[in-house]
């Protein structure tokens, strides 16, 4: 067993892993982060996105022992201290961008990346960028609504209102 | 008017966990003492199993028990059931092989259960797994559907030739003639795909044991806690049905494929009483998901259809083979019977319509309901096949379907295959998609298209769906083995907030928010009020579960009549505090009134009254608390168009879906939101079906499309934005809200409408998955090998 330690979530956090232990299995076993999904066995789904160090990486594609010293924000982390919504998070409410929820928080930590890195992306960007995360419910059609909606809000512009 | 009622797009209650990370999911549930099962499962297609040798894995970390079908024959557990009967045409019972826990004397596909491990941390029970020694002796499989009948290989000893059922429905004599006199006869041969559910939770279970109360807790990823509850307990005989509770929390989507009652769940709650009563806690990794989910549709079928010189049309005769797998799965022998045959009228008139199904054994994976179940299939063949015939009699397909539509002044609608269709309006939702689609204009497109060296094609489907499933004496006398009623239960609080109890179980469709859009509606309370509870068996009413397309239809209506108890209810107890006729007091918008007078009652009074009933009618019981339960007098019958238009590069073979177009006739809608969400979500789900997903099996048996690297889903960038309508509906005349019910209607529709535009576009058939590699082929006239 290793000792690892990492800031998550703006905490310090430490634990005994395996070495074949993967950072989604540290979050949700260990320290009880269950937010973070496991959809899959191949690195496909991207139901267990979390951000390292400021950008999204697939949790179940890391060892616990890679993310040692790392700061990691998980879609528990995602909304202010006040409960106040992330911008990417509101927006996914507004334009009913989730049905069942399970894949929902690896989506919105996927795209805040994006819009981290694109603030202003098209469609055809934002459907490209989702390439790593499959949605079994909403056809994506009201992901990417609420991403682009998202993406006008952080710039400052008027948010789309819901039809 | 209340805020957020009926029509409203009122926000998900159940988003603000979703979005956060605090949904509960049954993997995110963790109990004091908890260890973990793994499955060992046979890496074989067809085998006898010799022996588990469980002496191999003794001394191996962590090990606390391994159990194999021994141990389940000991304790003289019974088997997996299918619910649904059905004859063959000599009237004959179908054939069912014995469908065991974890696998008797042989195995029957790759994924079969064969034992379980359980120990203190899951990796233990995986390395252990991995080491539990098997010994198998192979045995030949019979892997393809067209090979089952006359394989030398049989899947149960005692089904011969692997046939299950030869059943049929309809006129054999009438449709003969008609088509002996017909002017022109559409023939086409196709294959349904078969396809995995793939919902992005993996299955998963928790069974625990009690030994205080003696009684069993088993958290699963059910779409109906109650059906698993009376499974297990009078089938399975695990514990009487008082003793077990079963606990649907969080489900991560289902699309039918958690409707059924699996070995895995059974197993685990079972062995906990093995293991001390400590949770035993199960989670499918998605390979395993893959090989042991049951899986959809597979059918293959030759179809032909009858025109007359005016282009009627007179006669539909269908042939369809269905594949079943390995043992057959809790509705399995419904979705190739029930939900297909009954379907073959469409939207048309066609006086005489037959169809017999032959439904058998192979050494796959089971096969049972996959979103639409029965419907898509039906919908595909019929739509595919109008789109052909309008083609080869020289008909615009438009013109052609609006021509044989059942018109709207036909309802109700006895069709020769069963089902009484109560209202619709084919012509309208043709119309408005036609219109949103601007067909008139497509010739413009396609010619721009040809410049630029691509093929552009249209494709029109005009399907029908049979929802709300099921009105019991219907369906009991065509072999249910329950009826498919559903019930409710509202009550008040002394401070006027509510809680409704509902025995259907969301899996995605957010039911906490339509049944409370219903119930503020009806009862004149704030949205924000009232708290839906569902999915645990302790807590809920007896209820069927979510799948059909049923939970607003049958299980909302079951909450509106107990919303229209305590209303009953509630005016008796007004015309007591307000001193005047019960007859007299009106209820609207939460106030109860002496009619043609400003002397009225608040809900919140009237409740409070009931609870402390210091001034209270003599007769009357205190407080306010309604339960109701409703069977419906017949099936829903959504109905409508998608019109979808496709390029393809005929240098590759890619396909891209340039438009797609839905106008759907639901009846009523609760909220057009989730309506609209889910119609997104089955298009894609159609659209996966007919240009990417399919589960192939080698010769041997072996799925070769066992994960996300080999089995194609639908990614964001496969799929367009949509152009969803709900508008124009007629409202659906058995139940009181007029609604129909929306989850399937995308993925029962779209298939033949992408089908059909390609097919407009490169000028010859294509089957589904129409993939790069097929359509190219089709294309140059080359039939390609086995992939």
């Amino acid at each position: 067993m290793t000792k690892v330690s990492m800031t998550i979530n703006g905490k310090e956090m430490s634990g005994e892993v395996e070495g074949r232990t993967l950072l989604v299995d540290f979050l949700r076993q260990n320290l009880g982060l269950t937010g973070t999904h496991v959809g899959c066995d191949t690195s496909q789904c991207g139901c267990c996105v979390v951000h390292v160090d400021g950008r999204s990486v697939k949790a179940c594609t890391m060892l616990a022992v890679q993310a040692n010293g790392s700061k990691v924000t998980t879609i528990e982390g995602l909304a202010a201290a006040d409960g106040a919504l992330h911008p990417v998070q509101a927006a996914f409410r507004e334009h009913h961008g989730l049905q069942c929820g399970f894949c929902t928080p690896g989506m919105i930590m996927s795209a805040v990346d994006l819009l981290q890195h694109n603030a202003n992306p098209t469609e055809h960007e934002v459907r490209e960028w989702l390439e790593g995360n499959i949605c079994r419910c909403t056809g994506y059609h009201n992901i990417v609504k609420a991403i682009l909606a998202a993406a006008e809000s952080m710039r400052g512009g008027v948010a789309h209102a819901a039809e | 008017m209340v805020a957020n009622g009926i029509g409203a797009r009122a926000l998900r209650k159940e988003d603000q966990r979703f979005i956060t990370g605090k949904g509960r999911y049954t993997d995110d549930i963790n109990q004091h003492g908890q260890a973990f099962a793994v499955f060992v499962r046979s890496p074989h297609a067809h085998a006898k199993l010799v022996a588990v040798d469980k002496a191999s894995v003794a001394g191996m970390p962590g090990v606390l028990a391994v159990l194999d079908g021994t141990d389940v024959a000991a304790d003289g557990l019974g088997n997996l059931i299918c619910g649904w009967l059905v004859k063959s045409k000599d009237g004959s019972p179908m054939k069912m092989g014995a469908h065991p826990l974890l696998a008797q004397g042989k195995v029957r596909y790759v994924g079969d259960r064969v034992a379980v491990v359980i120990a203190e941390t899951y990796a233990q029970a995986r390395d252990a797994a991995e080491a539990l020694a098997v010994d198998y002796a192979e045995l030949p499989a019979t892997v393809a559907l067209a090979d089952a009948h006359g394989s030398s290989t049989l899947v149960h000893d005692e089904v011969e030739n692997n046939l299950i059922f030869d059943w049929e429905l309809g006129d054999k004599a009438a449709v003969d003639a008609a088509m002996a006199s017909a002017a022109h006869v559409t023939r086409i041969d196709l294959v349904n795909n078969r396809l995995v559910p793939n919902a992005m939770e993996p299955r998963a279970a928790i069974g625990s044991y009690d030994s205080g109360l003696d009684q069993f807790t088993c958290y699963v990823t059910s779409q109906n806690p109650h059906v698993h509850r009376l499974v297990m307990s009078a089938f399975i005989q695990i514990a009487p049905e008082h003793k077990l509770r079963v606990i649907g929390p969080d489900v991560g989507g289902g699309f039918g494929s958690k409707i059924f009652i699996y070995g895995e769940e059974c197993v685990v709650t079972w062995a906990s009483k093995k293991v001390g009563g400590r949770p035993v806690k199960w989670v499918a990794e998605r390979s395993e998901s893959f090989l042991s989910d049951a899986h959809g549709r597979d059918h293959i079928s030759h179809a032909e259809l009858a025109i007359d010189a005016e282009g009627n049309t007179t006669a539909l005769r269908v042939n369809t083979k269905a594949n079943i797998g390995a043992y057959m799965s809790t509705f399995s022998s419904c979705v190739p019977t029930y939900l297909y045959g009954t379907l073959l009228a469409g939207q048309y008139k066609t006086p005489a319509i037959y169809c017999d199904v032959q439904a058998y054994y192979t050494n796959t994976a089971p096969v049972d309901a996959y979103r639409g179940a029965g419907r898509p299939e039906a919908s595909f063949l019929l739509e595919t096949l109008y789109e052909q015939a309008a083609k080869e009699i020289g008909k615009d397909p438009a013109e052609f379907r609006r021509q044989n539509f059942i018109p709207k002044d036909a309802f109700p609608y006895q069709t020769p295959v069963a089902l009484i269709y109560d209202v619709g309006d084919y012509a309208t939702t043709l119309d408005r998609a036609l219109e949103l689609a601007d067909y008139a204009g497509f010739k413009a497109r396609k010619a721009e298209a040809e410049k630029r060296g691509m093929r552009r094609g249209i494709g029109i489907s005009c399907y029908i769906e049979a929802c709300g499933i099921a009105p019991s004496a219907v369906v009991g006398s065509l072999g249910a083995g329950v009826g498919l009623w559903e019930s409710a239960k509202v009550r008040f609080s002394h401070t006027g907030k509510v809680q409704v109890m509902t025995g259907t179980h969301s899996h995605g469709q957010g039911h906490e928010t339509t049944f409370s859009q219903l119930v503020a509606d009806k009862l004149g309370i704030p949205y924000e009020d009232i708290e839906v509870i569902h999915g645990d068996t302790e807590k809920t009413p007896v209820g069927m579960g979510t799948y059909g397309s049923r939970s607003l239809a049958v299980g909302g209506e079951a909450i509106a009549k107990s919303c229209d108890k305590l209303i009953a209810k509630g005016k008796k107890i007004a015309a007591h505090l307000l001193e005047a006729s019960e007859a007299d007091i009106e209820f609207k918008d939460g106030q109860f009134t002496v009619a043609g007078t400003d002397r009225a009652k608040a809900m919140g009074e009237v409740v409070f009254a009931a609870y402390v009933p210091h001034n209270y009618p003599a007769d009357l019981e205190p407080g306010m608390e309604e339960g109701a339960f409703f069977d419906p007098p017949n099936f829903t019958f959504p109905a409508g168009t998608y019109v979808c238009e496709v390029e393809v590069d005929p240098e590759t073979g890619v396909v891209r879906i340039e438009r797609l177009v839905a106008v759907d006739d639901f009846g009523n809608v609760i909220n057009p939101n989730i309506v609209e969400g889910q119609v997104h979500g089955g298009l894609t789900q159609g659209i996966g079906q007919a240009l990417l997903e399919s589960a192939i099996y080698d010769g041997a048996g072996q799925l070769l499309t066992g994960s996300y690297m080999d089995y194609a889903m639908p990614r964001a960038d496969d799929v367009p934005s949509f152009e969803v309508e709900t508008a124009a509906g007629t409202a659906c005349t058995s139940n009181s809200m007029g609604v129909k019910g929306c989850g399937e209607a995308g993925a029962i529709g779209s298939p033949p409408a992408v089908i059909n535009a390609i097919i407009d576009a490169i000028g010859v058939r294509v089957e589904m998955p129409a993939t790069p590699q097929r359509v190219w082929a089709a294309m140059q006239g080359l039939a390609l090998a086995a992939e």
